[in-house]
């Protein structure tokens, strides 16, 4: 069990996805990759063994957001874009928590954006799911602050003038300790990234590209699609060279990620010409978040080619709610415990007798 | 009663390590009853030390006392200016007071801004202190003076000491080796020292007071002690001083017990930490800076030994859900804040109502509209913590009184929120936060029990016999819902702010039970149990029969309407007084007390808040009586009002704001 739930209590039986669905009928549209998040986390839960009453599952407002109400656990579907917020004052005061918050890209980077780079820059010890979706799927597909410019919406009808956030770029500039990227339909590579941000201690964000079928469809089919996929997606292993595409000789990819020495920017190149040497190695735990930032550029914004997924950043730094723990030790050790009856009296006092 | 004071300082000095001394005068000595002092000078002159000091050593000597703190809300508004003028005025007394006075009987004036903004408030025959040294000609022009108001005879009604303290003071600490700007900043100490021999104020707690403040820079703690000592030789050794003035202590005034001198904001924050014991719930507070509010947020920062944890948020909204968390949590969850920042938590307050959860929200109201006047006061923020919210959003509202009645109202506070698991509003306002007042310390066992249970079982039992949680199961009495916190096995539940189910909590979207679910969280906060209003009518009691005369306020305008009435009465006339600590609800008995008065005065500072819920609920033609000058009624203004306002009704109409007030002949 990793350092981030040591003070979880633990389940007492063994746990199955069942005991994580809860008697709620599940309301997305059909097809909805919601679906798909809501099986991944339900059957990836009891991997960690905990208590579920010590789980508890907090989000703002928009489609994902009704996520909580389907784990059988403790919940809070709370207002737009406060989650993480709400989730730090939860997790701070009450460290025998595992607090998970599910938000949406206009729940988290627009109205709440505020919020969630003061948790990432906090460090607090919360997971952050946000299921990116481009759109604005509740109040039925507006822009958000992920679309693409140009995209027409019923809000943009000549098209959206709005340069999207980059979030695991934006994460990265808030100091974020860990930051992930994973796919709603690829259950296996999702499951593996929330178990790292799991294990992390301090805040993660995890960000799901999710598909939003009834007014985004296929917004992320280009990483899906098993044969553009190969040469879209990049798959970030820890200690491993960063290698995609159709298997080269050596059976890893034939696109390798090498640093320009001139500007210092990742680029793309095809390893059969330019050789194996020069091909960036991994490193999550990186102390510098340069070059985690650099691969969260790498995509091309329009066609999501060259799109990293996995975990780019994941370092230790210290976690808020466990140096307010300290400190309240601390002033116990300093001062005392806290006795009412001299913080009344103060410095200065008289008596008036009967 | 018998009484008698004695001093005690909480940490006494060890021995052999002579802190401070005291000092009494050997001039001629007169008895006053009663004085008004105001201390006024630059932003950076240190005039609101200079008035805690002599505050601290007022309490300590047993006087009853108010204080007034005014200041810019700039950190350091240009030197010289009136803008910059920072001025603490204190009322004390044998005898029991109840505000920071009308008209200073003594103002101490640092420089010619200092007098000219304030000389507009001193009655003929008040005595001025002034600082003849920043009387040059070009301090008098930049604030508009034509001539030096001390030489051309304009002072001729009032009896004005020129005292040189800057030069005094540089004279007094010339073998110091300290820089002339250094020693120069002592001035105010020098001026202390002259007001403390004039009004035999003990000195050995201001001594050793600087001599811990400046621990860490012993020559600049003895600069101060020698400017005090040098300004109260001063008075008694030079002839413009001829009397010192004594006030005795106000024992009969305070009933027996221990007392300490307490502002509002220092009482509220022990409220909460006093709350959170009696509770035996960890203190939360989600607080983002703002003045006047911020003090509670340093002040329990400082007591982490209590368990109590503070959360800087980045905005005021991150700042209640933080707090809203904690609740959920299972803690005593507080937010601090004013006005502008009560604006923003709007929403999370909502949410707060809908997920029923217990939170305080602590609003030190302030002058506004928008930024407003940060460091005045005001009542404006009655109707925004009554209605500020969409939809039926009812939130329950405390008011104190008092600077030391914070301490209980923030107690009440919590009670009603732990009782009834909903968020309270705490009304305070600028003028309680930083005033002041002799309070006595409460016995730890004279403090409500707060205790509450979670809920740590299933509440109900389904068709199929299965026992499961229903999250909005409610206790028949209170209406409360169970309280279930994480970590409770079982009990795992999910709650939101769209509509729910009632009992089960599940989402639903049935009109019958938005209907359902409106009015009984509505009935919830009407059923909340308050004490019935007391009400001050000495006619009903000695026999001469009810007033026809009712004033009723709330909040911190206590002490200025009780100041008002008494002096109505003393005049003879005969008025009714009552005062609102609950605001919502309010209490059960105010229906009928406000019909047996022919005329009900309500004085505010606002534009009639209060006056419009009572007219709404209780269709009864309240008197509005209204000011919003940031600055709290005089006691004098107000009596003259309410007279007017008193007479029979024909003879004025119900004409609004009786605002020029001259004299009360007629009671
Ligand atoms: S609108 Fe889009 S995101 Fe929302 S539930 Fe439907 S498919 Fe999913």
């Amino acid at each position: 069990m990793s350092e981030a739930l040591a003070l979880v209590p633990k389940a007492e039986a063994k746990q199955s996805m069942k005991d994580f669905k809860s008697d709620q009928e599940v309301r997305w549209c059909p097809g909805c990759g919601d679906y798909a998040v809501l099986a991944a986390v339900q059957s990836f839960m009891p991997e960690l063994g905990l208590a579920k009453e010590n789980i508890v599952f907090v989000s703002g407002i928009g489609c994902s957001s009704r996520f909580p109400y389907y784990m059988n656990t403790y919940g809070m579907h709370s207002i737009h874009g406060r989650a993480p917020a709400i989730a730090t004052g939860l997790a701070t005061s009450r460290r025998d928590l595992s607090v998970w918050v599910v938000t949406g890209d206009g729940d988290a980077l627009s109205i709440g954006g505020n919020h969630l780079i003061h948790a990432l820059r906090r460090n607090v010890n919360l997971k952050i799911l946000l299921f990116n979706n481009r759109i604005y799927g509740l109040t039925k597909g507006q822009y958000s602050p992920t679309s693409e410019i140009g995209k027409i919406t019923k809000s943009t009808p000549m098209g959206s003038l709005d340069a999207p956030f980059n979030p695991l770029s934006l994460a990265l500039g808030a100091e974020a300790s860990f930051v992930a990227r994973s796919i709603d339909s690829d259950r296996k590579h999702l499951q593996s990234v929330l178990r790292a941000a799991a294990d992390h201690q301090g805040t993660a964000l995890v960000e799901i590209y999710q598909n939003c079928n009834i007014f985004n469809d296929g917004a992320f089919d280009v990483l899906k699609d098993k044969d553009s996929a190969q040469e879209a997606v990049i798959r970030l292993e820890h200690g491993q060279p960063i290698r995609f595409g159709a298997p080269a000789e050596d059976g890893l990819g034939r696109m390798g990620v090498v640093r320009d020495p001139a500007s210092g920017d990742l680029r793309v190149v095809d390893v059969t010409v330019e050789g194996t040497d020069s091909v960036l190695v991994h490193d999550a735990a990186a102390s510098s978040p340069t070059t985690a930032f650099a691969l969260t550029r790498l995509a091309d914004p329009d066609t999501l080619h060259h799109t990293p997924i996995g975990v780019l950043r994941d370092v230790k730094r210290a976690v808020y709610d466990t140096d307010m723990a300290e400190q309240l030790e601390q002033a116990v050790v300093q001062q005392g415990k806290g006795d009412l009856g001299k913080l009344l009296a103060g410095g200065d006092t008289w008596t008036v007798a009967g | 009663m018998t009484s008698q004071v004695s001093t005690s300082a909480g940490d006494p000095p060890a021995v052999g390590d002579v802190l401070g001394e005291q000092r009494r005068p050997e001039k001629q000595t007169r008895r006053l009853d009663r004085v008004i002092i105001r201390f006024a000078g630059d932003s950076g002159d240190g005039m609101q030390l200079t008035g805690d000091r002599f505050t601290s050593e007022t309490a300590s000597f047993g006087n009853d006392l108010s204080t007034l703190p005014n200041f810019p809300a700039e950190i350091r508004a240009p030197a010289g200016t009136l803008p910059g003028v920072s001025s603490f005025q204190l009322h004390f007394a044998d005898h029991d007071i109840l505000t920071p006075g009308d008209a200073p009987d003594v103002l101490v004036a640092m420089n010619p801004a200092a007098l000219k903004a304030n000389i507009g408030d001193l009655p003929r025959g008040a005595e001025i202190i002034v600082n003849t040294d920043e009387f040059g000609k070009r301090a008098l022009e930049r604030v508009g003076y034509a001539a030096n108001p001390l030489e051309d005879g304009s002072l001729e009604s009032y009896s004005v000491h020129p005292v040189p303290l800057t030069t005094l003071t540089l004279e007094a600490l010339k073998d110091s080796g300290l820089a002339r700007r250094d020693a120069e900043r002592a001035k105010n100490m020098f001026a202390l020292g002259l007001l403390s021999w004039m009004y035999h104020r003990p000195t050995e707690s201001t001594e050793s007071f600087l001599r811990k403040k400046f621990a860490k820079k012993p020559d600049i703690a003895e600069a101060n002690v020698t400017a005090y000592r040098a300004g109260w030789n001063f008075g008694e050794t030079t002839e413009d001083f001829a009397v010192s003035y004594e006030v005795a202590p106000a024992a009969s005034a305070f009933p027996p017990g221990t007392y300490r001198n307490i502002s509002g904001n220092l009482a509220l924050a022990y409220g909460l930490v006093a709350a959170s014991k009696q509770a035996e719930l960890p203190l939360f507070l989600g607080s983002y800076p703002i003045t006047p509010a911020s003090d509670v947020l340093h002040e329990l920062s400082r007591h982490k030994n209590f368990g109590v944890r503070t959360f800087q948020a980045e905005d005021e909204i991150a700042a209640i859900g933080a707090a809203l968390g904690a609740a959920f949590g299972g803690s005593l969850a507080v937010t601090t804040t004013s006005g502008p920042g009560v604006a923003l938590k709007s929403e999370t307050i909502g949410l707060a109502v809908s997920l029923e959860l217990p939170l305080l929200i602590v609003d030190i109201q302030r002058g506004g509209p928008s930024t407003g006047l940060p460091t005045k006061t005001e009542q404006a923020d009655l109707l925004q913590a009554m209605y500020g919210r969409n939809g039926e959003a009812p939130v329950p509202i405390v008011a104190p009184a008092t600077p030391g009645d914070c301490f209980t109202a923030a107690l009440e506070a919590a009670r009603i929120a732990l009782t009834y698991r909903t968020p309270v509003f705490l009304l305070s306002d600028g003028y309680l936060a930083n005033g002041s007042e002799p309070w006595r310390i409460p016995e730890e066992g004279e403090l409500p029990d707060l205790r509450v249970d979670f809920a740590t079982a299933p509440n109900h039992t389904n068709a199929d016999g299965t026992r499961v949680f229903w999250p909005y199961q409610r206790d028949p009495q209170t209406l409360a819902r169970p309280w279930a916190v994480p970590g409770t096995p079982g009990l795992e539940h999910r709650i939101g702010g769209i509509e729910k189910q009632d009992g089960t909590g599940n989402i639903s979207y049935d009109p019958a039970n938005h209907d359902f679910m409106v009015r009984t969280r509505q009935a919830k906060i009407d059923g909340i149990q308050v004490p019935n209003v007391a009400v001050d009518d000495p006619g009903l009691a000695d026999g001469t029969g009810r007033a026809r005369t009712l004033v009723i306020g709330w909040g911190s305008t206590y002490g200025p309407i009780t100041a008002a009435v008494r002096r109505i009465r003393r005049e003879g006339g005969q008025v009714a007084q009552a005062h609102l600590r609950h605001l919502n609800p309010l209490p059960a008995n105010l229906g009928q007390v406000l019909g047996e008065y022919e005329r009900v005065i309500v004085p505010e500072m606002n534009l009639g808040q209060l006056a419009h819920l009572l007219r709404a609920k209780y269709l009864v033609d309240a008197h509005s009586y209204t000011q919003v000058t940031g600055l709290p009624f005089k006691a004098e203004q107000l009596a003259a009002a309410i007279a007017q306002a008193a007479e029979p009704v024909g003879t004025d109409g119900r004409s609004g704001n009786a605002t020029k007030a001259e004299g009360n002949a007629d009671v």
